[in-house]
């Protein structure tokens, strides 16, 4: 294959990367968009293997399937719920495999630099690139090796402690180091002087000091943030993946490399922008972990949370023309969505309205609700989003809260001292009335009392979210 | 106790404060009942049918006050009345001791304790004996029907055989109790019916009974609502702005029921005579604020007269008495709620409970000293109304102005990013060399691509558009092929990784999302 066919399937590539994210826009068309994107990726793997100068074929043989068969067994086991880990695992591997490729750089450009003329001139492949840089060419290489190995190995890092919270392998408390942001700042300003040593010519030593240092940021700043912002770590992190790709593109002159890790890159930085939206915070207060910004004690609650049992629950159920269902993390967590599904299904068939209310943050990625209920057969159109139903909500008989907490705490309208003031929430209260289904009284993930359990037209269903929607499925007629 | 009510003695009251329902509600609370004979006569109520339910018929007024204990009555006592009261006797009776000063001092000093039916204070509690609101009802049902036995045409629009009719357009000043229920009458005999009030909060209660708000366009945030649901006056630019308003309005409404009280003052003039002078002949104006003064400039007090353009001005002041069967029987009603709170245990015998607000608030003497004006209740009679955020309809040359003005900061936020833009780019590219710049170009591009594209991705796509975009950054894997060809061992070993690694994440990323995409169902 020539040169020139290699970049006419480069092209092909991107066009159907957009289209396939472009897709997205709806999920009948999504269903499409992956195809594209398949095509895409084939597309550009066969013509960068069958294009000149690219050797050991064997070796790219038995990795590419070697490959494929982990990414199957791994994508056919997971369970849905298992979603966030999933991605935050994959996002891992681009950040490793994005230092590899920086350092392999490394290691071309200075073997390169120690052959003579002769031996330069029967280079082929990506060292005949390396061997014709100009020396401006070759500083700028070197600054965008360092930057796609820093922000590889961030992500490598990050992607892992992200992993592991969202596994619950690490405790998901925000936790920090002595010292804190400060020493992420240090790590960060010394990775620049690294920075400018090495495009002044300083060793391999600069580039192995600055990826142990970002393999910290990575690890101190995710350890540094808690659980129920992990929507927004996730999508960052998605976009990091996406830079690195494009640094690498730059240090290696490949035109799709840029495009598409541009592409992932800005949606990833989208994503975490809802995300921040949805939550009323900035983007730079959850990275720096911690909520900020209270300015007084928070507004007392009088009252007490008044429990109920299945019978009431399905009583009310039975009796209400509109109904809500608020799910959250704790539906994931107790693997719930099956019996709400069930639920669902029994009381539709009775005629009445069911809707979902979905949240942007609900859940520990972004869309993590709408996964699960569309794995649990949930039809996509009765699952709404935030705006499209939050006015509804004082025209309806009944919500049921499952296993979210912050995204219904009327806190954030009522109480300007509160940590999440201002952040727009489902305004489930204005229901006639309302259950939660909770686990136990704590105060769940962010620790901030929710003023919603302690109100009149509010009942606690006491218990594990998947064992007491089971327990109304009989009691609904 | 005996509960006994004399005949009105007010020219033309009919009225009783007694029927034989309520004397039989009183009974069964172990008091027993007096009425002089006729009483109930002008509002259909015989003597023989209160003999019926065991009422004690006394031939005088002075047989009566002589034998009851408690007198209850409809309209304020007269001196003659007063002087028949004695230490153990009660009054219950309209009494309006802010305007009466000289009756009040005259009942205190008989010791008699008067509670005065006007004075029940305006909280849920006491509603059931809010005399004032059920007579106020009766006045706008009345008001309504006066007008219409005043005007030639129908209330309502009809297109007949012998030609189309317009509805009638009826204004109603002043939604308290009687304004709405003029408004409910009026809308629901077919006319168009406009409202106005000073508080802004009763928009919501004019337009749920089906009239139209008169919305006033004014700049401070007009509040008229004093406390208890009362109206408060207005500022003098504020009630310009209303006078401008009728001007306005007046040639096209053909009935106009005014009911702005304001209480302990003088009704306030709101339709002047030159309003009238615009209206068209055979229109109707009917004053409610009669007895205060009157809304209306001509308004001539118990009378109706007619303006000399044809205009109709009703100023009665006994509406409630002109449909006394109806208003007797509330009354009477809210008679026998305020005896039950008098006498809680239901034994016959009356516990004048000052601690009470309700019975506090409405007693005026009590034990030979005027207890008027009362402190305030302990209940608040209603929350303090939050200031209504009001969404201002913008006239289209505002709504125009406004997109201008948005499209021009648009237009001024594109073309400064794009000069930033463009400035950056002319940085980079001055020191960057031509080889650099294609490549960055490419970059800025798809950047610029991506923002566009991903703002459409539908919000309950957010998982598989992780997904995809994690398996499309598995791209990498070109990065790698393109140096596994190294005469390097480390690095060819480096690059194999590589490749392992974003392999996995291209099938695992892929094949996820087609899961994920498989399952979102059309109910």
């Amino acid at each position: 294959m020539t040169l020139g066919i290699v970049s006419a399937a480069y092209v092909a590539a991107a066009v159907l990367f957009i289209l396939s994210l472009g897709g997205l826009s709806g999920q009948e068309s999504a269903k499409r968009a992956v195809l594209y994107g398949i095509a895409g990726m084939a597309l550009a793997v066969l013509a960068t293997v069958l294009s000149p100068d690219v050797g050991h074929g064997f070796i790219i043989l038995v990795m590419i399937a070697g490959g494929s068969v982990i990414g199957y067994y791994v994508a056919a086991r997971v369970q849905m719920t298992e979603m966030p880990q999933l991605v935050a695992a994959l996002h891992s591997f681009v950040g490793l495999a994005a230092v590899f490729i920086g350092f392999n750089t490394h290691i071309e450009a200075w073997r390169i630099a120690g052959m003579d003329e002769a031996t330069r001139s029967t280079l082929s492949g990506f060292a005949a690139i390396l061997a014709h840089k100009t020396p401006v060419e070759l500083a700028i290489m070197k600054v965008e090796v360092f930057l796609g190995v820093f922000i590889g190995a961030v992500t490598f890092t990050g992607s892992i402690i992200a992993f592991g919270k969202l596994a619950g392998k690490v405790d998901g408390k925000a936790k920090k180091l002595p010292g804190g942001h400060l020493l992420n700042a240090g790590a960060a300003a010394l990775s620049i002087i690294l920075l400018v040593a090495y495009a002044n010519g300083a060793g391999a030593w600069a580039l192995v000091l600055m990826t142990l240092l970002a393999f910290f940021i990575g690890y101190h700043l995710i350890m540094g943030i808690g659980g129920a912002d992990m929507p927004v770590v996730v999508s960052m992190l998605n976009s990091y993946s996406g830079w690195a790709a494009a640094a690498i593109g730059f240090t290696l002159g490949n035109d799709l490399l840029i495009v598409t890790g541009a592409l992932v890159g800005s949606s990833g930085a989208i994503l975490s922008y809802i995300m921040c939206k949805a939550m009323n915070r900035s983007f730079i207060s959850v990275i720096l972990g911690g909520f900020g910004g209270t300015t007084g004690p928070a507004m007392e609650i009088s009252g007490e949370q008044i429990a109920i049992d299945a019978d009431g629950v399905a009583n009310a159920l039975n009796d209400a023309d509109s109904v809500v269902i608020v799910p959250g993390y704790g539906m994931a967590v107790a693997q719930a969505q099956q019996a709400v599904s069930e639920l669902t299904r029994k009381l539709r068939s009775a005629g009445k309205e069911v809707r979902f209310a979905i949240h942007p943050v609900a859940g520990r990625l972004p869309g993590h609700m709408n996964v699960l209920l569309a794995e649990a057969k949930v039809p996509y159109d009765i699952v709404l989003e935030m705006d499209e139903i939050n006015e509804d909500f004082p025209k309806t008989d009944v919500v049921i809260v499952i296993g979210s907490n912050d995204i219904v705490n009327p806190a954030a309208q009522e109480d300007p001292n509160s940590p999440i003031a201002g952040m727009p929430v489902l305004e489930v209260w204005k229901a006639k009335q309302v259950f939660v289904s909770k686990r136990g009284q704590g105060t769940g993930y962010s620790g901030i009392e929710n003023p919603l359990f302690f109100k009149d037209n509010t009942r606690m269903f006491y218990g594990d979210a998947k064992k007491s929607v089971s327990e109304l499925l009989p009691l609904i007629k | 106790m005996k509960v006994g009510s004399p005949k009105e003695i007010y020219l033309g009251e009919a009225r009783v404060a007694l029927t034989p329902d309520s004397a039989v509600q009183l009974q069964k609370l172990g008091h027993t009942c007096l009425l002089e004979a006729g009483a109930g006569k002008a509002a259909g109520f015989s003597d023989d049918a209160y003999r019926a339910v065991g009422v004690d018929v006394v031939e005088t007024a002075a047989a009566l006050y002589e034998g009851a204990d408690v007198i209850a009555k409809v309209r304020p006592p007269e001196a003659g009345e007063i002087a028949r009261l004695s230490p153990d006797k009660t009054l219950i009776s309209f009494f309006y001791p802010a305007q009466n000063k000289d009756l009040l001092d005259q009942a205190a000093s008989t010791g008699a304790s008067v509670i005065a039916m006007d004075m029940v204070p305006r909280i849920s509690r006491a509603q059931k004996m809010d005399a004032l609101s059920s007579m106020a009802n009766i006045a706008g049902y009345r008001a309504v029907i006066e007008a219409g036995s005043n005007f030639g045409r129908f209330f309502t629009g009809q297109v007949t055989a012998a030609g189309k009719v317009p509805p009638a357009k009826v204004l109603v000043i002043g939604a308290g109790v009687a304004g709405l229920a003029a408004i409910g009458t009026a809308t629901s005999l077919g006319a168009i019916t406009y409202a106005f009030d000073v508080r802004p909060e009763v928009s919501e209660q004019i337009e749920s009974m089906g009239a139209q708000f008169v919305y006033l366009e004014f700049e401070a945030a007009q509040d008229g609502a004093a406390t208890g649901g009362y109206a408060a006056p207005s500022s003098p630019e504020f009630r310009e702005k209303q006078l401008a308003k009728f001007r306005e309005l007046a040639p096209d409404i053909d009935i106009v029921i005014t009911t702005a009280l304001i209480p302990g003052r003088d009704a306030p003039k709101l339709w002047l005579a030159d309003m009238v002078a615009a209206m068209k002949p055979g229109s109707v104006v009917v004053d409610l604020a009669a007895e205060r003064g009157g809304n209306c400039d001509l308004t001539v007090p118990d009378q109706k007269v007619t303006s000399d353009n044809g205009v109709t001005i009703v100023g009665y002041t006994d509406f409630p008495s002109r449909m006394a069967a109806q208003a007797s029987t509330l009354y009477a009603t809210n008679i026998r709620h305020m005896m039950t709170d008098l006498t809680p245990k239901k034994d016959g015998v009356v516990v004048h409970n000052m601690e009470d607000d309700v019975i506090r608030g409405a007693t005026v003497t009590f034990e030979g000293t005027v207890s008027y004006p009362p402190p305030p209740p302990k209940v608040q009679a209603i929350a303090a109304a939050k200031p209504k955020e009001k969404v201002k309809e913008l006239t289209p040359q505002e709504k125009r102005a406004q997109e201008t003005a948005a499209f021009k900061t648009q237009t001024r936020n594109q073309v400064g990013l794009l000069a930033i833009g463009t400035l950056l780019l002319l940085l980079v590219g001055s020191v960057a060399p031509a080889s650099f710049m294609s490549h960055f170009i490419v970059f800025v591009l798809a950047c610029f691509i991506g923002f566009q594209v991903i703002w459409n991705v539908s919000h309950s796509l957010h998982t598989p558009l992780m997904a995809v975009t994690n398996a499309v950054s598995g791209i990498v894997i070109l990065g790698a092929l393109l140096q596994i060809g190294s005469g390097n061992w480390l690095v060819v070993i480096l690059a194999a990784l590589s490749v392992l690694i974003a392999t996995i994440n291209i099938v695992g990323g892929f094949l996820v999302t087609r899961r994920m995409l498989a399952m979102f169902q059309k109910s």
